[in-house]
């Protein structure tokens, strides 16, 4: 029952680098049409938790399942796409912003009109001047606004978020938050989003993955961080909010 | 020129030896080995070349051809070593730049199909073909590092491998390319080429030497282009997985 509603389920999967463990045995499940945040101390493995889910990684042992068929079924260009990530860097390839966000379409063979352009930067709460903007001359804030617009752009039904708020001031942490809400809302979008910071990972999620050292330590509903059951998150938590 | 006039060039040998001696370069020994390698091994080729060109068999400019490739594949597998297979692409370059030069050269009879002319043009182009494929292996290892992000951005957004790599491609292929093109733009104001030098010394009409030239330096153009292409094309699927992921 618990399967068929998990957008990604993972049963103890491992994944190692060399001969460094870098995940250990993880298994849990990422409700579709929800929203999860993922949190914990860095170099817990977040960021490669994620990249398995999109298939830049694959496990060394264990299995993946999206949308319940395992990920080694599906053909790795369509997984990408279904599965969207916004990476925790925002890279821009050179050219302008335009250039960019027509990056995912060009990829497939198709073009940006000019209306779905405007529209996504609208979105994302940029403004449409910047579509001409040379991509390298952004700030920090920008760049990770345009690289989530980017991969809306590829209409994924599981959206990926590597800590994308953390260049971001107040105001535009907020329009984030609000962003995922609606995108939750409106198409029904799965996400899951890495932060480091607890007020957020409350406010905007269903649910919560607490993860240390490559383990997943806690996971469930968001009020599971007002009172976590073990010590280590405790700690945690006590250290990220003070 | 005479056996005499022969030893009599060793002077050119003594000068730097004396000059090492003196100055405690430590020369010596390395000057020694190459004067040495040098001798034997030009003196070698020579007898070779001129045992071929005597007999006249084509199974002999077959076998120095070969010998060639595999003396370039050789030095080149080097600087490709974290490269899959590496081995037999290059020697699948060098057989393709070889067959499609010759194939040229020898079916619209530019040249003569004699050992005299394929031995040395053979020689010169797989010889090129080596150093242009270093060049390429290096500039695409570093290429592929520094747009290492880029890359992976590009898989992640549903690319494909070739996509994603074509940007560190095209420029390893032009970065290779380049000092070859540009070597010709000067070439002749600053130094004469040593083949044509070589040449104009054994008696040949200056004109005449400069035709060869010509021939070769276009022969060296194809030469630079096929080889980055085709070994960029070989190479750039071993960086990837089958499930379209980077490979350190
Ligand atoms: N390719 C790799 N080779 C070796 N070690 C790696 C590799 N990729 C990741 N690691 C290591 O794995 C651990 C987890 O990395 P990961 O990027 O997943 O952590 P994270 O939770 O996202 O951290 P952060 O919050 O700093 O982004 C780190 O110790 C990292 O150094
Ligand atoms: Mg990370």
């Amino acid at each position: 029952m618990e399967k068929q509603q998990a957008a990604i389920y993972l049963n103890s999967v491992t994944y190692r680098a060399g001969e460094k463990e870098i995940l250990h045995e993880i298994t849990g499940t990422f409700a579709k049409g929800k929203i999860t945040s993922v949190i914990g101390p860095s170099g817990a493995g977040k960021t490669t938790l994620f990249r398995l889910c999109n298939g830049l990684l694959s496990p060394d042992s264990g299995r993946i399942q999206i949308d319940g068929r395992d990920i080694l079924s599906l053909d790795p260009i369509s997984l990408r796409r279904q599965v969207g990530i916004v990476l925790q860097q925002a890279t821009m390839l050179e050219g302008s912003v335009r250039d960019n966000l027509a990056l995912p379409l060009q990829l497939a063979g198709e073009d940006l009109s000019e209306e779905e352009a405007a529209r996504i930067v609208q979105e994302v709460g940029l403004d449409t001047d910047i579509l001409d903007r040379d991509s390298k001359s952004l700030s920090g804030g920008q760049k990770q606004k345009v690289s989530i617009a980017r991969t809306l752009l590829n209409r994924p039904q599981i959206l990926l978020l590597d800590e994308i708020t953390s260049s971001l001031d107040r105001v535009s942490k907020q329009d984030i938050e609000k962003l995922i809400l609606q995108i939750n809302r409106e198409y029904g979008t799965t996400v899951i989003w890495i932060t480091h910071n607890l007020e957020q990972a409350k406010a905007v999620a269903d649910q919560v993955w607490v993860m240390m050292t490559g383990e997943v330590v806690e996971a469930g509903t968001a009020d599971l961080l007002d009172h976590p059951e073990k010590e280590a998150v405790k700690q945690f938590v006590k250290e990220e909010e003070a | 020129m005479s056996f005499l006039a022969l030893l009599l060039t060793l002077i050119f040998v003594l000068i730097p030896l004396i000059l090492s001696k003196t100055l405690r370069l430590g020369l010596e020994k390395d000057t020694l080995i190459a004067t040495v390698r040098s001798i034997i091994q030009l003196f070698a080729v020579g007898y070779v070349l001129q045992f071929i060109f005597e007999s006249e068999n084509m199974l002999y400019i077959f076998l120095m051809v070969t010998l060639m490739i595999g003396a370039a594949t050789q030095n080149a597998r080097k600087k490709g070593a974290s490269i899959k297979g590496i081995t037999w692409k290059l020697v699948l370059t060098f057989v393709v730049i070889e067959v499609l030069t010759q194939g040229i050269l020898l079916g619209l009879q530019i040249t003569p199909p004699t050992a005299q002319y394929i031995i040395p043009l053979s020689g010169m182009v797989i010889g090129n073909s080596m150093v242009l494929g270093i060049l390429f292996l290096n500039r695409f290892t570093s290429e592929v590092a520094s747009r290492r992000e880029e890359t992976e951005l590009i898989l992640s957004l549903g690319g494909t491998p070739k996509q994603a790599i074509q940007k560190s491609l095209l420029a390893s292929i032009k970065a290779s390319t380049i000092p070859t093109i540009e070597s010709q733009k000067t070439i002749g104001l600053v130094q004469l080429p040593g083949m044509m030098s070589g040449q104009i010394i054994a008696g040949a009409d200056p004109l005449k030497a400069v035709m060869f030239q010509l021939l070769i330096l276009f022969l060296l153009l194809t030469t630079a282009i096929v080889t980055s292409i085709m070994l960029g094309f070989l190479s750039y699927p071993t960086k990837f997985t089958e499930r379209m992921q980077m490979i350190e």
